[in-house]
This record gives structure tokens, sequence and C-alpha cells, in this order.
């Protein structure tokens, strides 16, 4: 018994050790989000020019489909990255794809939007200080936000989707939310 | 992961005041003297760079000094050792912005944590709330002191009250042992 006692230095040691292997490959840029079945925020954010009528986004356009809401903005290096895989899925028609142009010159957001292509239904425009990323707890672009067909939140992704995600993570996700 | 919002790398600090002492053994010279002049009057004017904007500043003073104190125990998302009152990153400016604006609306210190919090989690507290999720953190290095003293107590106090406890008394067997070995001449 007491022999066992000089070795709980040990164990704790051991115990620590293995949480911080595990700390090493947690990525703390991801951090939980809190919205997470929680109704979308309420925004009427601005149209982005030269989109006409399916342009400006608001709480009530993310009811009745399961969409995905993509923040962006023509400053975003790695929004370049994931851009033409959005144009992909927008293709397959699973998910309604909505824009969030944070924190940009609407001007900008929408030649980005006319070079590298638009896989977005409607487009919101949310200029500095980004009310509406904030209300989404937006903690840089890209980022984004599956809602199901009631407006509740139901998953965020932070950073590009890649394939990878999309299979695995998103595609899933959105089916499971369709069926209901 | 690529995050162009990044702008951390910056050092907010103001250069240490003081010149290097001069000599008095060896005379400055007229120019090094009028360079250490202008060296030393740099200095006496420095002050820590802020990364509160003036253009952010609220105009009541009591107010501002609120969001001052609000924003050193927000945690900034983007440089994550920093309140958004030291950051220079984007977000942490949104975020200064937005808490003045809840504060110009008349909300308590309170209210605009909770806002925030509402967003983005206790996370964003650069103070950790006190509650069950979060007991181990609080609790814990209490824990750890209180069972470390009982540990070194109860070494001391065993060492002091001598460490064997008093021999059992000789059974009839041993001591007729113990005698006849005491009987015995030695070689």
């Amino acid at each position: 018994m007491r022999r066992a006692l000089f070795l709980l230095p040990v164990a704790i040691f051991g115990i620590m050790a293995l949480l911080f292997v595990k700390g090493l490959t947690m990525d703390p840029k991801t951090i939980p989000s809190v919205l997470i079945d929680r109704p979308v925020p309420e925004m009427a954010l601005a149209a982005l020019p030269g989109r006409g009528e399916t342009s400006g986004l608001a709480t009530n356009d993310l009811k009745g489909r399961v969409s995905l809401v993509n923040i962006y903005g023509s400053w975003c290096i790695a929004c370049v990255q994931e851009h033409p895989y959005l144009l992909e899925y927008k293709k397959t028609g699973l998910v309604a794809i909505h824009g969030i142009d944070w924190r940009d010159d609407p001007a900008l957001g929408a030649a980005w939007l006319k070079k590298h292509g638009d896989p977005y239904e409607r487009v919101g425009v949310d200029p500095a200080p980004g009310r509406a990323a904030v209300d989404f707890g937006v903690t840089g672009a890209p980022e984004s936000f599956i809602v199901d067909k009631a407006g509740i939140i139901r998953y965020k992704h932070i950073g590009p989707i890649s394939p990878e995600v999309w299979t695995k993570t998103l595609l899933p996700i959105i089916r499971e939310l369709d069926k209901k | 992961m690529i995050f162009p919002m990044d702008a951390c790398g910056r050092d907010a600090r103001a250069p240490k005041r003081g010149a290097p002492g001069a000599r008095a053994s060896r005379p400055l010279t007229p120019p090094m003297r009028r360079v250490l002049s202008a060296v030393l009057i740099v200095l006496a004017f420095a002050s820590p760079a802020l990364a509160v904007n003036p253009s952010e500043m609220l105009k009541d003073p009591a107010q501002e000094h609120r969001a001052r104190e609000l924003g050193k125990d927000l945690r900034c998302l983007v440089c994550q050792n920093q309140s958004i009152d030291d950051s220079d990153a984007d977000l942490a400016k949104d975020l200064r912005v937005i808490v003045r604006e809840r504060i110009s609306a008349g909300d308590s210190d309170d209210q605009v944590k909770t806002f925030v919090v509402d967003r983005y989690g206790d996370y964003v507290l650069l103070k950790p709330p006190f509650k069950g999720t979060t007991l181990v953190l609080w609790v814990g290095p209490f824990v750890l002191f209180a069972a470390g003293l009982w540990v070194v107590f109860g070494f001391y106090r065993r060492r002091a009250t001598g460490s064997q406890p008093p021999p059992a008394p000789l059974s009839a067997e041993e001591q007729r042992r113990l005698d006849k070995l005491l009987k015995e001449k030695s070689p």
C-alpha cells in the first residue's frame, strides 16, 4: 500500500503527459461554437451590387431549405482555396449556399465573385464592424454554417471547406437534415 | 490554415526609459550630447502604443474607461493570448466598437459580457467563470496543494514520533532461547 503511494507521482505524470500529447494535436483556432442548435441571428444584410433581386440576406431567407452560410471576403486568401469546391457543390443542388461578404467593400466583393465564380443563391454584405458576423460568432474567414429547414444553426465549420471535409462531415449532416 | 485577419505580430510596449549613463571620466563631445538629448527627449514622450484607435473612443470618459476595462477581460479570437484591448486584429477592433455601442446603448458591464459570451462562448473571457465545467481548473490547484501539505506533514510527523512501533514482548519460547544464548560461554 505504502509502496503504491510512491507510484502516484509517476501515474500523475503519465496522465498529464497524455493530456499534453492530446493538446498538441488540437487546433486552437477551432473554438466550439455556442450557436449550435440556436436560431440564426436576426439580420437583414444589404445587397451586393450587380446581383439584382437575388441579393441581400435576411433571417427568413434561411428557412424552408437546408442551407450553408459561407462567410467570405475579397481580402480572404483561404476563401480562394475553397471557392472552386463551393461552385462544384452548388451543382449538386443538395444545399442552398448563401454568402456573407464580411468586412468588405461591396464593389470588391462583387468583383471577386465575378473573377472566381458565384456559387451563392443570395449574398449579403456585412461591412465593418461586422455585426452579423459577430452575431454568428465568426472568428475569421472562411467559416461556414449549416442551417436546417427551420432556420436553426446545426453545424459550424472553421476554415476552408475541402473535399474531405465535405464528404466526411458536411454532406452527411446536410443529408440527415434534409430528411427531416 | 490561413487566416488573413492575423495581425498579431505587434509589440505595443514602449522602449524602456533611461539612456545609457554618461560616464563622468570622459566628457561628451557636443554632437554626441545633441544626439543623446534628442534620444532622451524622444524617450521622455514615449508611451505605450495602444491598439485602441482614437476614432473608436467614446466621448464620455467614464464610459470609455468602462469599455477599456471590459476590453481587457475579453479575448481577441484571432490573437488568442491578447485581449481585444491589446490586439490590432480587425476582429478585435470590431469587438471594441461593438462593446462601445452596447455601453452607449446603456448596457451594464455584465450585460456587455453576456452579449459577447452569447456569441463566442466562455472562451472569450480571459478569466474563465467559476462553474461546473471549470471546477477542476479553479479548485484543482488548491486540492493538489492540500494533498502536498498532507504528504509533507505526514512525513515529518512519522519522523518525529520515531519510525518503529515498540516491539512486542517476547514469548515464553523466545525468552527461553535468549536465556540459553546468554548462558553460553563466548568462545
